[in-house]
């Protein structure tokens, strides 16, 4: 297996560490905790991730080379959060990191934080296409 | 005790006024504890709740606390006991639900609590929405509760709710179809801005009849007023009041808040809700399919 990046294995092992009403805690940290889309954006035409049952929006920024690190944005309503958690995972879990160490994180990590019984797992496909999402758009910035 | 009735004379027209409470109503009743009341946020986002909520209110939420998490069905009596139970609820207490998305979860809750014959469940007009709009408070405190004897009530859906045979027996009697525009035509899967998931088919169920269950509330999420509600159903789509009716969606929830219109408000006697819902006929094999525009 694949390592994963520090930050979001430290994640993993919160979510893990507790039973799923502290999760839903976390997870709602998580949402709170999710920065304000810098002002550079406010107007940009950001992708949907339709996937999701409320709006999500988000944008990756990648620097030259493999190692340089990936930046991560994203905007989603205050009344959307569970939404939000999900994008505050992925941030706090993968901002920072090489466009190299992204991509290499596996798909089903998303699984990995014990939300599906928290949530419902019907809940859980907007954040399996949040990271699908930022790896393609870093892979469009990357090969190009 | 149950809790008193809401006496707004906004609600005296509708056939069972004592279904709705009004936010006054409500703040009101939590500032003088009277009556055996428990108020309970059902929403779309199961974290909403923990966001900020009614004072003293409760999560129930549809999918953890109130489907079954194998079979796709609703939870059984002792399930629904305990559910009850946890969040202090007696078979005699009065529940009042609120929630997200213009109460449509809430109405889903409620007419889930109706399976189990729960005698007095109430919404709350304008739902959450209207509850913030008015600037009342929120707090992220959840209140301490002390579990409550529900008894064991078996679950009794051949009322209030259609399987799929049910509604291939009722073809050729009225059905309502609430989603959107795009869905009942066949050319969306999903609500607009929704994702595609889910059915094999788009399109409708045959000879139902398209009324969007928006139709039903106002700009502010409240339910229009008796005339208007009438005017829709009754006078432009030409349903009866003693008509069987059932109503769909994609899976319930926004066909619970036309049935509560309809049930509730109007005083139809005999209307269902199909929870399977498109999710279930668009992927059935070799049911009937009718696809495009409504006919004016």
């Amino acid at each position: 297996m694949t390592d994963l990046p520090a930050p979001l294995l430290e994640l993993i092992d919160d979510f893990e560490a507790v039973g799923p009403k502290d999760r839903l805690q976390l997870l709602l940290e998580l949402s709170d905790e999710l920065p304000e889309l810098p002002d550079r954006y406010a107007d940009a035409d950001l992708e949907q991730v339709h996937e999701c049952q409320s709006p999500l929006f988000l944008t990756v920024e990648v620097g030259d080379g493999p190692d340089a690190p990936v930046s991560l944005f994203f905007k989603a309503p205050r009344e959307a959060p569970t939404t939000r958690g999900f994008a505050g995972i992925l941030h706090a879990g993968l901002d920072g990191q090489s466009a190299e160490t992204v991509l290499a994180v596996p798909d089903d990590v998303v699984f990995r934080f014990g939300l599906a019984e928290a949530v419902s797992p019907l809940r859980m496909r907007g954040m399996v296409a949040m990271l699908a999402r930022i790896k393609r758009q870093i892979r469009d910035r990357v090969t190009v | 005790m149950p809790a008193p009735r809401d006496e707004n004379p906004a609600f005296a027209e509708y056939a069972h006024p004592e279904r709705l409470v009004s936010t006054q109503w409500l703040a009101d009743r939590l500032e003088d504890g009277t009556g055996d009341l428990v108020v309970l946020e059902s929403d779309e986002d199961v974290l909403l709740y923990d966001t900020g909520h009614i004072p003293g209110a409760l999560k129930l939420d549809w999918h953890t606390d109130l489907n079954d998490p194998v079979t796709r069905d609703y939870v059984d009596g002792e399930r629904f006991a305990t559910v009850m139970s946890e969040r202090g609820i007696g078979r005699d207490t009065t529940v009042v639900v609120y929630g997200d998305k213009s109460n449509w979860w809430a109405a889903y809750a409620l007419w889930v609590l109706e399976l189990f014959g729960h005698p007095d469940v109430r919404l709350l007009d304008g739902g959450r929405a209207a509850w913030e709009a008015e600037g009342r408070e929120l707090t992220r405190d959840v209140p301490t509760v002390t579990p409550a004897d529900y008894p064991v009530v078996q679950r009794e859906d051949s009322g209030i709710r259609a399987f799929r045979d049910d509604v291939l027996d009722h073809l050729g009697k009225p059905l309502v179809d609430v989603r959107s525009p795009g869905e009942y035509s066949g050319e969306l899967l999903h609500m607009p801005d929704y994702p595609q998931e889910g059915s094999v088919r788009g399109g409708h169920i045959p000879g139902a009849k398209s009324v969007p269950w928006a139709r039903a509330a106002r700009e502010d999420g409240r339910f229009r007023p008796r005339a208007e509600l009438a005017a829709i159903y009754e006078q432009e789509q030409g349903l009866s009041t003693g008509d069987e009716v059932v109503a769909y969606c994609r899976i319930g929830e926004r066909s619970s808040h036309t049935w509560f219109v309809l049930t509730h408000l109007l005083g139809f006697e005999h209307v269902r809700n199909y929870d399977g819902s498109w999710t279930e006929w668009g992927n059935s094999v070799r049911v009937p399919v009718e696809q495009g525009a409504p006919t004016a």
